[in-house]
């Protein structure tokens, strides 16, 4: 299967043909041209789980850009591979439901699906390289196509907003990111995250381990959605559903959890490592759980519940990176449990969170708002519909005999273990862990119960409704049935699930402790365990809060909305963008003297600083040739005749110093053993100086410059600088010859160009074609000319003289 | 006499950098001449001083200064003529058509 490495290509290549589909195929639902691809894509990975699950990873290089060690290589082991299945899976379920949610009249359904392969490319891609480099391209790609696909009715403004918002979190999570892999790639020498696994001593002892650990884990939460970054989720929800099920629920909010499992192997075993990832987890899965219960949008309900799931997923692989602490060895299979959990729930949160969106989207698609005030009694309407959602939201809190109850417990487990461990503090605060969970999940309990009871139960409004409603076609409740089937079936046979992609993934989060140890199959019934009761305990507590939930949900107003992480957000983007404008307008004046200043600055600043900090100055006056007297007074009165152009108060005093300068100038060539220069100078000095005596006609009479003194100093000064700086370089070039000249060629110019006039012979023969293209430069100035005086620009002022 | 020179094209550009920096388009032209005429001396000295007979090949002279330096100056000539030229007319046509020929006032369009 060697060319599995092209499988993250396939969607991109794909989408160049999405387009041609909605132009010249419009009757029949874009979509149904893009379905094969994931689903073909599905079958590929699949057949790849055999030789996985042995423990034989498919790696393919092709070479990039070799001179700067950029290889597209192509690692597939078990991690990646259940990403991908997830991917392509989640993603042709995705598909096929969206081709009946988004209507084909209405919907610029090219741009939908052109954005959705280049999203399901770029996931795809992140998951399957080990090239950093190339993996951060990816990464960015796919924040770039979240960007495109929340703002897909870009009509709103919530979309606008939301997508602004997801882009400039991630991208700056995305830029840390890339700013700790530079410094991975430095400290190793190596761009391949595998290469860098087998150098993780050199990383580790390191004076830039933390920091570089530090920007990358700023990548991963922001891109997985964790405190305090997690703010832009539930404003992607403006999103089409489709849309939210597949990259803010199932996958993209998951590349942040795929990098930390990744690099488990380079920081796990680390205290901060553990602190920063179990900690920002255990917050994130309270807050979100928390968040979550106040929500009215059953959508921004999910996106909080998602926040908490990514946050529960991360929790886990910080637990479970003690193990890295230990090594291999007997006593930590304990640890691995965490691991365990954290893909376990990774592929569960992916089936029930995925279907729950689409329930969502089926009672929003049926009945135009998704707002649990407005609805009630759907489900006489929609029985299959409220299946579906007791079946995903009954897993989600962690009930039998749903997916989530087996992967719950484990995470009880991990938590109960880990406050019994000694080391990195974990003896004063380890109990932290089990507690404030236990606390989350009761929240989780609460939030699933409202998604399953409040909009299906009570009383049915139609008046409040937007739409009469019925039950969704088959092919919206198809995909959500086949996610319920899958809730279903692995918690009957996880330990199918557990053997074929769960342990070659943690075979590839903690190298070599499958070898030594091996996980206890994943049970649902084991006993009286301390786990079972704090589930029963969440039960019973979760429902007798959500009975009582009017009573006390008025606890969230506690937190004034000025100090809400929403709030801050937006002020400090309008503060941002407040100070940047200021800083804008104060240097871009619309004058062109500051611009040229700028650039005259720079000049100075940059040439003269090199000069100082080279110390490259030799001055060397005995090569010079010498002076006559006659020289000096022509100089003088050279630089008098300019002073004159400067200080003159009378246009024609101005124009007859120039004349005069260019004169002198003729005299200068004329010592300097230059005859055609002077003859030339000679001709054109006195056809300028004609020409500025036609034009100062038209012109308005040159007065007195009123100016502020700030502004003639800096002028003085800048030009003083230029002046100076002129000096030092053409005494520099002086005294500094490193080559030697080419002008002896020339020299031959009898011989070569039987020309005794070797300027001439320059111009006309050796350099002709430059000598044409001069000729053309002339020539546009002369259409300019021309065109400036004979074309009368229509409908504008013209209030100055007539010609 | 080459350091002389260089003196000499440094007040030249000070001067010409201080009337690129006025407010009268006017000034700006004399500005951009003068610095024209500064940059030709300047190259003309970089090629080195009276270091032979002028590059007419004749029987008389060995050695020549330089020629490239001279071809190159040649061609500014000719070039910061057209310049001049096409600056004059356009400081002409937006006196007529604006009314002003102070870049104060000549700043931006209210499209910015």
């Amino acid at each position: 299967m060697s060319w599995l490495y092209l499988i993250t290509l396939i969607p991109l290549l794909y989408a160049i043909l999405v387009p041609l589909f909605y132009k010249y195929l419009p009757r029949i639902h874009t979509g149904w041209f893009v379905l094969p691809v994931p689903v073909v894509l599905f079958a590929c990975l699949m057949k790849q789980i055999p030789f996985v699950a042995k423990g034989s990873p498919f790696v393919h290089t092709v070479s990039w850009i070799p001179s700067l060690n950029i290889n597209y290589t192509t690692y597939v082991d078990g991690l990646a591979l259940t990403f991908g299945l997830i991917i392509t899976g989640i993603g042709a379920l995705v598909v096929l439901y969206s081709i009946y949610y988004l209507f084909k009249e209405r919907e610029e359904l090219g741009n939908f699906y052109v954005y959705l392969l280049l999203f399901m490319g770029a996931m795809l891609g992140v998951v399957f390289s080990d090239n950093i480099l190339v993996l951060y391209m990816f990464w960015e790609l796919t924040s770039v196509s979240s960007f495109l696909l929340i703002a897909f009715w870009y009509q709103r403004k919530g979309s606008r907003y939301g997508a602004q918002k997801s882009l400039l979190i991630t991208v700056f999570g995305g830029f840390c990111m890339f700013a700790g892999f530079l410094i991975l790639a430095n400290i190793t020498d190596t761009f391949s995250i595998q290469q860098m696994i087998q150098h993780t001593d050199k990383i580790t002892g390191h004076l830039l381990f933390i920091p570089a650990m530090i920007l990358i884990l700023l990548g991963a939460f922001t891109k997985s959605a964790q405190f305090p970054f997690h703010i832009w989720l539930p404003d992607a929800m403006e999103a089409p559903t489709p849309v939210s099920a597949y990259l803010h629920s199932a996958t993209m909010v998951k590349a942040g959890i795929y990098l930390i499992a990744r690099l488990t192997p380079i920081f796990g075993g680390n205290m901060t490592w553990f602190w920063l990832v179990s900690g920002i987890g255990l917050i994130t899965l309270f807050w979100g759980s928390f968040s979550a219960v106040k929500q009215v949008d059953l959508k921004a309900m999910l996106a909080y519940s998602t926040i908490s799931q990514l946050g529960m997923i991360v929790c886990l692989l910080g637990l479970g990176s003690v193990a890295m602490y230990y090594g291999p060895g007997k006593g930590t299979v304990l640890y691995l449990t965490a691991i365990l959990a954290a893909v376990f729930h990774l592929i569960n949160h992916s089936t029930f969170k995925g279907s729950l969106f689409m329930v969502v989207g089926i009672i929003d698609h049926e009945t135009g708002t998704r707002d649990i005030r407005r609805l009630g009694g759907l489900m006489s309407l929609m029985p299959i519909t409220f299946t579906l959602a007791i079946i995903g939201s009954f897993s989600m809190a962690g009930l039998p005999p749903f997916n989530g109850f087996l992967s719950k417990e484990l995470f009880f487990t991990a938590l109960l273990n880990t406050s019994q461990l000694e080391i990195f503090h974990l003896g004063k605060w380890g109990l932290l862990f089990p507690v404030v969970a236990w606390i989350a999940s009761i929240f989780t309990f609460i939030y699933c119960m409202i998604i399953a009871f409040k909009a299906f139960m009570g009383k049915h409004y139609p008046h409040r409704l937007v739409k009469k409603t019925h039950e969704a076609p088959w092919g919206m409740l198809l995909p959500p049935i086949l996610l319920a089937f899958l809730i279903i079936f692995f918690f009957f046979n996880p330990n199918v699930l557990a053997q074929y992609l769960i342990i070659p993934a943690i075979s590839s989060i903690l190298p070599g402790f499958m070898e030594t140890g091996s996980i206890e199959p994943i049970k649902a019934w084991h006993g009286w365990t301390p786990e079972l009761f704090m589930t029963m305990g969440v039960v019973g507590l979760g429902f007798v809060l959500f009975i009582l939930l009017p009573k006390w949900s008025k606890l969230y107003g506690w937190l004034p909305v000025r100090i809400t992480l929403n709030n801050i957000y937006d002020q400090a983007l309008i503060v941002t963008e407040r100070i940047s404008e200021r800083i804008t307008r104060k240097y871009m004046t619309g004058f062109i003297r500051d611009y040229l200043s700028y650039i005259l600055l720079f000049f100075v600043v940059a040439l003269g600083g090199a000069i100082l900090t080279l110390n490259s100055f030799t001055f060397n006056p005995i090569t010079n040739s010498p002076i006559r007297v006659y020289e000096i007074i022509l100089c003088l009165t050279l630089v008098a005749s300019a002073l004159l152009v400067l200080f003159a108060r009378n246009r024609i005093v101005a124009i007859i110093g120039l004349g005069v300068m260019g004169y002198l100038i003729t005299g200068i060539f004329v010592i300097f053993r230059a005859p055609d220069l002077a003859l030339t100078q000679l001709v054109v000095e006195t056809v300028t100086t004609v020409l500025f005596l036609l034009c100062f006609y038209f012109l308005p009479k040159m007065k007195k410059e009123i100016s502020k003194l700030g502004f003639k100093t800096s002028n003085l000064l800048i030009s003083l600088g230029v002046g100076f700086l002129v000096t030092i370089m053409a005494l520099l070039a002086q005294g500094n010859r490193l080559f030697l000249p080419i002008s002896w060629f020339y020299e031959n110019a009898y011989e070569l160009a039987g020309a005794k006039n070797i300027v001439n012979a320059i111009l006309v023969d050796f350099r002709g074609f430059d000598t044409m293209l001069e000729i053309l430069v002339f020539c546009i100035g002369g259409i300019g000319v021309y065109t400036l005086i004979k074309l009368q620009l229509t409908g504008r002022k013209n209030n100055g003289l007539k010609e | 006499m080459e350091t002389m020179m260089a003196i000499v094209i440094g007040i030249l550009f000070s001067i010409g950098v201080y009337l690129l920096l006025c407010q009268s388009l006017l000034r700006i032209i004399l500005g951009i001449s003068i610095i024209s005429h500064a940059t030709n001396l300047l190259i003309i000295t970089m090629g080195g001083l009276k270091t032979g007979g002028p590059p007419l090949i004749s029987d008389g002279f060995f050695s020549y200064t330089d020629p490239l330096p001279q071809a190159l100056i040649l061609t500014a000539i000719v070039i910061n003529f057209a310049l001049t030229a096409f600056l004059l007319v356009l400081a002409y046509r937006s006196y007529a058509v604006l009314g002003t020929e102070n870049m104060e006032q000549l700043r931006g369009n209210d499209d910015e």
